[in-house]
């Protein structure tokens, strides 16, 4: 039963901050995951969770109790880190013991408990043996089984799989997902892969340059991006966005076409899903540059006005190199961003 | 096709003929250097190994006889006992004091980053850099003040600094080597700094620490010249051998040289692994 509380954090290294003014609550049981490119402070953040590193200004509470000021060891956290940190002078079987010996389990309960998660984790086979006979996938298994045996209020992830080969890293996160989900623990996950991201969490924080862009359920997240970057990370193809002029109350003119738009004093910016338009009269003009069938759709990337539009269409549409395409968008898929603040106009 | 290719030299005869001639110097340079290096240690080992009436017949043996009379006159020598225990003494008080100092130091080099940290590092290696003659005399005087002329303490405090540079490096890498993140791991999985040193960083850094201490050790032992200067009745070997090397026979020499040398060579070539780690040579 955790709930975590982060109240203006910051973190400065030397001239550098690395993270501006961080407020952010996850509720009990919740897997949040921070996405962002790499250095936009996510792992520093979690690291600040963790004890591992402390915040120039603010506070963190977990579970109703400020946990700020103490050692990693006393937070009720538990860590899986990027490169696994498996201890390799003991056995599979002690690694995920090390943490209740420390609590000074008894034995029968140390054995219980390390045979309960490594069943979980699928390693019971392996528990005789040391971190350099495993595979990175059986590592990774071990420090998640390290990290679950604890029982912890919250556990805490760094990128746990962006070291595996893909279809691993596919397996190894359902795996976790269902894992997690039936531990009931409160799960703070660091990545820079948006697949990751949109498959295990309940919400997303996008993070960029230290700040939280938007925090929200990752439908919401890919939908109704807060701003302009968070559009343009998620989503692969990103969203295509074209200058809208504006034109009369609530008119804008994108790329030649008049379109209804919000209530806005000037140009503000078009913004559009690849898979959020059709062909068909009157609709946007783009030059077809390269065509991409993909199996279940194809990806067609266009011209307009000079700029790359990405469109994705079904596979059955025809399209060659040079033809003209008219592309209408879908009135409820459209949004708006303010040109200047980057963020979302409703 | 095959005509073709016998058509076509592969390489220039001139090119062959300065390979030849460039892997012809290197293995000259090689042959001598083993000999300067392996020469004196064969003849010392072979005149160590011969009875005292071959050690100085002509001509000489150039195989050793496995007669251990030479050995066992060394052993029976007035004062040679004394002085092994000595030496034995000094040297482990050297080790001890090397890694409880040195280790902490190659540590907290690997570990923080604080202000003058690479100043901190040079002024290390700088220690090096005086020559012990200079500090012998106020040295000597500082001690006989202190009353630490004369001990074993004293000497090995002095051997101390000259193997401690060692120490600071030689551990420096090796807790580098180690990735902070088991550090991290341990701390979040109820350890503090000192539990997660002890349970997790210390039994992987342990061979390497021995290493180092073996290496201090060594220093100790080879030393000569602050052992000469700062003990008169508590002689060192190296110090006990340079006082009577005049007075004593060949084969003493000859087997005192080798009683220093061979436990040298053993613990140096043993470690020789973790020396070459802190030289940043790549070992196998």
């Amino acid at each position: 039963m955790a709930e975590i509380e982060i109240k203006g954090v910051a973190k400065r290294f030397g001239a550098f901050t690395a993270l501006h003014q961080i407020d952010l609550t996850i509720t009990n049981q919740e897997f949040m995951v921070l996405l962002g490119a790499s250095g936009c402070g996510k792992t520093t953040l979690l690291r600040i969770i963790a004890g591992l590193e402390t915040p120039s200004e603010g506070e963190v509470w977990i579970g109703g109790r400020r946990v700020d000021h103490l050692p990693p060891r006393q937070r009720g956290i538990a860590m899986v880190f990027q490169n696994y940190a498996v201890f390799p002078h003991l056995t599979v079987y002690e690694n995920i013991a090390f943490g209740l010996r420390m609590q000074k389990k008894p034995q029968s309960e140390v054995d219980h408990r390390v045979k309960r998660t490594a069943e979980l984790m699928h390693i019971e086979q392996l528990l005789q043996r040391y971190s350099g006979q495993l595979s990175g996938g059986q590592r990774q298994r071990v420090a998640v089984a390290r990290a679950l045996a604890m029982e912890p209020d919250v556990i805490l992830m760094d990128e746990p799989l962006s070291n595996l080969d893909a279809l691993l890293r596919l397996e190894m996160r359902a795996e976790l997902k269902g894992v997690l989900a039936h531990s009931k623990t409160t799960a703070i996950y660091v990545t820079h892969d948006q697949v990751e991201a949109m498959s295990l969490a309940d919400r997303i924080a996008v993070m960029h340059q230290g700040r939280i862009v938007q925090a929200a359920s990752p439908v919401e997240v890919y939908r109704n991006p807060a701003a302009r970057f968070v559009g343009s990370f998620i989503g692969n193809p990103p969203m295509n966005f074209l200058p809208a002029t504006k034109s009369g109350e609530e008119r804008f003119i994108v790329a030649g076409s008049m379109l209804k738009g919000p209530k806005a004093s000037g140009d503000i910016e078009f913004a559009i899903r690849p898979e959020d338009m059709d062909i068909g009269p009157g609709g946007i003009p783009a030059t077809v540059r390269v065509v991409e069938p993909l199996g279940a759709h194809t990806l067609i990337t266009t011209d307009v006005e000079g700029k790359i539009f990405r469109v994705v269409l079904d596979s059955n549409a025809e399209a060659k190199t040079g033809d003209m395409l008219s592309l209408v968008p879908r009135a409820d898929r459209i949004r708006w961003f303010d040109p200047q603040s980057t963020s979302a106009i409703q | 096709m095959t005509v073709v290719t016998n058509d076509l030299p592969a390489v220039p005869a001139a090119v062959t003929d300065a390979r030849k001639a460039g892997s012809g110097l290197l293995i000259a340079c090689i042959v001598v250097l083993c000999v300067w290096v392996l020469l004196p240690i064969y003849l010392l080992l072979v005149n160590a190994l011969s009875s005292p009436a071959e050690v100085t017949s002509f001509p000489k043996r150039m195989i050793p006889s496995f007669d251990f009379g030479s050995l066992s006159f060394f052993l029976n020598f007035q004062g040679v006992g004394k002085a092994l225990w000595n030496s034995v003494v000094v040297a482990l008080l050297t080790m001890v004091l090397s890694i409880g100092i040195g280790a902490p130091a190659g540590y907290a080099l690997s570990r923080f980053d604080f202000p003058g940290k690479e100043a901190f590092r040079f002024l290390v290696l700088m220690t090096r850099a005086f020559p012990l003659p200079l500090l012998a005399l106020p040295l000597a005087v500082l001690f006989i003040r202190t009353g630490l002329d004369d001990t074993a303490f004293g000497l090995a405090i002095v051997h101390t600094t000259l193997s401690l540079p060692f120490a600071v490096l030689i551990t420096f890498s090796l807790f580098s080597g180690i990735p902070v993140e088991l550090e991290e791991a341990a701390w979040t999985l109820g350890c503090n700094r000192w539990q997660a040193f002890r349970k997790v960083v210390l039994p992987l850094a342990l061979p390497g620490i021995a290493a180092s201490a073996v290496f201090a050790f060594t220093i100790s032992w080879n030393e000569v010249f602050a052992a000469a200067v700062l003990t008169i009745e508590n002689r060192t070997l190296t110090a006990f051998l340079l006082q009577s090397i005049n007075v004593s026979p060949l084969y003493l020499k000859f087997a005192g040289g080798a009683a220093l040398v061979v436990p040298a060579l053993i613990f140096i070539f043993a470690v020789r692994k973790y020396l070459f780690a802190m030289w940043g040579i790549a070992n196998r």
